[in-house]
């Protein structure tokens, strides 16, 4: 039986791996992907202490390195569901089940897909979910990118250095962006920006050629780019989890769930800023609270 | 194993007429997703098996890329017989490669 059990090895899972091995606890985290999470797509980091310019995957092989030199066990199975059996928890995996007396849920949020008929298929071949990925293969020609926050306007004039032509599709009538970057954009002579409008339908043989509009227009392009934001997935992990809004787990700073024994850390935890230096913030309370849970309970 | 450099002068001879299947990785070097596979596949690598790993920057073979119509990194595709077998788009795990190569 584990101490703890952590969902997700990102920084926030990882940081508190970290804070449990060096409170001599037997800790296991569990990953899906790979050791890092969502920052592993970050080319340069440059608002976290002491590390200015470490790119996203530097940054999570020395996290990960640091936590497993300490001892975390990092296991890379998706969890299908969790168990609570009250005094202790079951982890059912694709490979396998395990027991913990605490869990911390730490799996982020992924990118929020539009929820069309044929995304999937064209994904890849012309549709992508990550500007900074994929910008290069779109030189000369004519792309599109959904969403109204900083993210797709930073994608958005990101892209409009490499494309020849860039339409910026937007739901409402204005973006909810940060000044600064809203002036560039409209700055931009190849950025058009389309208002007030929803992709209804993908199109092509093969791959991505063009997007049909809710106006009623349709657009011919090479690429789309989909930044509507980032969705959690927490609420199938364990019965009776008390969540909120779109799917993040209801918790204070305290880290605590409504679950006896359920911590949460990072991006999937209902809050106001979400950003590394909260994650790991937020791994070392949490990972604090099942050692003292654990104490308490033993 | 070591991970092979693809380049169109070589993809007949390393990829499409191996005896093995070949797990072939587009990547780029400024493309932060394919910088973190890159341990993975040389885990794969270094734990061998019945395949080949074949690794081809998009900036250097811009033909290959475009033949094989990759449009978003890192693209891994396996190739048997010749033939594209699969193909992945994005990070993958690395038991979902294992899968793909058909290895475990």
């Amino acid at each position: 039986m584990y101490d703890i059990a952590i969902i997700g090895a990102g920084p926030a899972g990882l940081t508190a791996g970290i804070y449990g091995k060096r409170a001599n606890k037997k800790v296991i985290a569990f990953e899906k992907l790979t050791a890092g999470g969502q920052i592993i797509n970050t080319s340069k980091i440059n608002n976290y202490p002491v590390t200015p310019g470490i790119t996203g995957p530097e940054f999570g092989q020395a996290l990960s390195k640091q936590a497993e030199d300490l001892g975390v066990e990092i296991e890379y199975s998706e969890v299908a569901h969790i168990d609570n059996n009250h005094d202790y928890f079951s982890i059912v995996t694709e490979d396998g089940n395990y027991t913990a007396k605490t869990i911390i849920i730490a799996t982020g949020t992924e990118p929020r897909k539009l929820g069309l008929e044929h995304e999937d298929e064209f994904t890849g071949k012309g549709i992508s979910y990550c500007a900074t990925c994929d910008g290069a293969f779109y030189k000369d020609k004519v792309v599109a990118v959904n969403g109204g926050g900083n993210s797709a306007l930073h994608e958005a004039l990101y892209l409009s250095d490499i494309a020849s032509k860039v339409y910026l599709i937007h739901r409402r009538d204005e973006f909810r962006a940060s000044d600064d970057i809203v002036e560039k954009v409209k700055a931009k002579e190849n950025i058009e920006l389309v208002f007030g409008a929803n992709i209804t339908e993908l199109a092509g043989d093969k791959k991505l050629s063009s997007i049909t509009l809710d106006t009623g227009r349709t657009l011919e392009i090479d690429g789309l780019f989909v930044s509507i934001g980032r969705i959690p997935n927490a609420s199938k992990l364990i019965d009776d989890l008390t969540i909120v809004d779109d799917d993040y787990v209801d918790a204070g700073e305290d880290c605590k769930t409504n679950i006896s024994g359920v911590f949460v850390a990072g991006d999937v935890r209902e809050k106001e800023l979400r950003q590394l230096v909260t994650a790991t913030s937020d791994g070392a309370i949490a990972a604090t609270a099942a050692i003292k849970y654990i104490s308490a309970n033993s | 194993m070591t991970i092979i450099e693809g380049t169109k002068e070589n993809f007949d001879t390393e990829v499409l007429k191996a005896d093995v299947p070949v797990l072939v990785d587009f990547n780029a070097e400024w493309c932060p997703p394919c910088q973190a596979l890159h341990p993975i596949l040389e885990e794969l690598a270094e734990e061998g098996g019945n395949f080949k790993i074949v690794a081809v920057d998009i900036d250097d073979q811009d033909e290959l890329a475009e033949e094989y119509e990759v449009s978003s990194i890192p693209c891994l595709v396996v190739f048997s017989g010749g033939e594209e077998t699969e193909r992945k788009v994005g990070l993958q795990p690395k038991k979902r490669l294992q899968k793909m190569l058909g290895v475990k």
